[in-house]
């Protein structure tokens, strides 16, 4: 079970916002870059962020680039999970690559600063701020191996191979 | 058998049939990494605990997203891949060699392959019928290991094309129209497949156009059918024994079929901040946008034929005292033609500036960021806020024609207004 407070995106953020091009020179240096993630989205995240909460978007989350530093700095900055209404194809692949829970669910009600708990077996997330609760379905059994497994790179760790 | 382009590539290469929604493991026939995030794949290799790639001679690295480097951080990157491809045997592409699938197209892709490249613009390798796609850094650090990687078979819209384009009108009108359309999801994950006579009568250059640009209606991949013109291609490229013909399927594989006349279309582009905010440039919406920089390359529209487009319309004129044009040739080879064909003579003559081959001032690293309010007329692939390097500017999508026109008015412009 996860639980914390809800950082309300729009629809179409891109990875741009996420991690701005001009700090490429940054991405050897993840530490440095999560200090700018969603800067251009939200200048005040990485501040905001507290460990356990979550990044709440809504329609394609995360379209544009393949970078997969994108779901690697929202994952440095302390968020469990990132719930939004859709997922760009690229983005979505690579937070289960890099251990970040990716939720798709109907978004709209849930307000900046609403406090979740997110049960990921079970496919259902609660806002008990506004006392709500949302169902969505599992992730394809492919993608929970590898989530389960905690990434891409520990799933091929453990079994030497792909193993799905 | 009856399939889809995307079902029968992946089919080939899970040794079995397969269907839309199915999850296969596939070999794969070319991994690449760029420069921007194979630093990490590089990295993510290495904690894979793997000693070595697996086919090295179909794995290939290029410097070209932050080439020359602007910072000492990045020259350390591009250290960290020259090293990894020096210990693994994999080629490098150094800076000023062009555009990762620029250089894919031109050197190393056949018909039929699986490309995988971490990048998200690998579906161009589409136009020279691969079932091609982007992917993260430790999907092709994965596939680099192993050989192989997992898909789901995506679904896949017929986009059946018929006649001919007007005079002014190119390949990146026709995608900017369908981007419009779609909208930026209007294909998530799914195989954009392109059928009928405009689309057989395309060259690979412009094909690459539309496949290239299948990503930003979030498609897994954007295939047209290997034919003659591919044959051409590959001829032109010393490569025609890479050749093998590839049809597409019939109607019912296909999840949808939109079909429309090309003739009908007009100069398109896409305003800011979404590369679905697609209007005709003679639209009201158009009227008097000054512009401050005009950008005429990239993976998109950086090949021979878009310079020479916007060679046409500059001749002998001067670009508006203004605007400054930017001119970044996708590949070495590009570079050269131009050179030798007085292409880009005639574009420095009338006040471009001319870089050297790679991605340029596209995504806001180096070599032409943009000022606050200032507005970009673009022929790359994306206007999202602040990916020119400022989230206080603008960018217009548009064709190389339409780009010249900009640059020599000063405004957004039709470039029928100046042929």
């Amino acid at each position: 079970m996860l639980k914390g407070k809800a950082h309300v995106f729009r629809d179409n953020v891109s990875t741009d916002l996420i991690v701005p091009g001009r700090y490429s020179h940054l991405r050897s240096n993840l530490a440095e870059l999560a200090k700018h993630a969603l800067e251009d989205a939200d200048p005040e995240f990485s501040k905001k962020a507290c460990k356990g909460d979550f990044v709440v978007g809504g329609l394609n989350f995360g379209l544009g680039s393949s970078r997969e530093h994108a779901p690697i700095v929202i994952k440095m900055n302390g968020i469990s999970a990132v719930i939004a209404k859709s997922f760009a194809r690229i983005f979505y692949r690579n937070c289960i690559n890099v251990g970040l829970p990716a939720v798709i669910c109907d978004t709209s009600k849930i307000k900046n600063g609403d406090v979740l708990e997110l049960d990921l077996k079970a496919g259902r997330l609660k806002d008990l701020t506004q006392n709500f609760e949302l169902n969505f379905s599992p992730l394809p059994k492919v993608m929970r191996t590898i989530l389960e497994d905690g990434g891409l790179v520990e799933h091929i760790k453990k079994h030497k191979d792909f193993k799905l | 058998m009856a399939a889809t382009l995307a079902e029968k590539i992946v089919g080939l290469h899970a040794k079995r049939r397969v269907k839309a929604g199915d999850f296969v493991l596939v070999s794969v026939d070319k991994a690449a990494l760029q420069d921007t995030t194979g630093p990490l794949a590089v990295k993510q290799f290495n904690e894979l605990g793997f000693k070595r790639v697996k086919n090295p001679k179909d794995c290939f690295i290029f410097l070209d997203h932050c080439a020359p480097c602007p910072t000492k951080e990045q020259a350390n990157d591009h250290i960290v891949l020259r090293n990894f491809a020096g210990k693994q045997g994999v080629r490098i592409h150094e800076v000023g060699e062009g555009v990762i699938h620029q250089l894919l197209l031109e050197r190393y892709l056949k018909p039929g392959d699986v490309v995988v490249g971490s990048d998200s613009h690998t579906c161009m390798g589409g136009a020279l019928g691969c079932f091609a796609t982007g992917m993260g850094s430790t999907d092709v650090a994965v596939a680099m290991a192993l050989g192989k990687t997992w898909l789901r078979v995506p679904e896949a819209i017929d986009f059946h094309m018929t006649g001919r384009l007007k005079k002014g009108v190119h390949a990146k009108d026709v995608i900017l129209y369908i981007l419009g359309l779609l909208g930026s999801d209007g294909a998530s994950y799914k195989s954009m497949e392109f059928s009928g006579s405009f689309a057989g009568n395309l060259p690979v250059e412009e094909r690459a156009v539309m496949s290239n640009m299948a990503v930003e209606a979030g498609a897994k991949c954007g295939i047209f059918p290997s034919d003659k013109n591919t044959k051409k291609f590959l001829k032109e490229m010393d490569r025609g024994k890479d050749f093998v013909e590839i049809k597409p399927g019939c109607e019912e594989d296909y999840e949808k079929t939109l079909s429309f006349d090309v003739s009908r279309l007009e100069p398109m582009v896409a305003l800011p901040h979404t590369v679905d905010n697609v209007k005709p440039v003679s639209d009201r919406a158009c009227r008097n946008i000054k512009v401050d920089q005009v950008f005429l390359g990239s993976c998109t529209n950086g090949r021979l034929a878009d310079l020479e487009i916007a060679a046409k319309i500059l001749k002998g004129k001067k670009v508006h005292k203004n605007v400054r044009l930017i001119v970044v040739p996708a590949s070495r080879k590009v570079y050269l033609d131009g050179m030798q064909k007085g292409i880009l003579k005639t574009l420095v003559e009338a006040g471009a500036a001319v870089q050297n081959p790679g991605c340029g001032p596209c995504l806001g690293i180096h070599q032409g960021a943009l000022g606050d309010n200032e507005v970009c007329v673009a022929t790359s692939n994306r206007n999202f806020k602040g990916r020119m390097g400022n989230p206080k500017s603008e960018i217009i999508l548009a064709s190389p024609a339409t780009a010249a026109a900009s640059a020599l008015k000063g405004v957004l412009t039709d470039p029928r207004e100046v042929l």
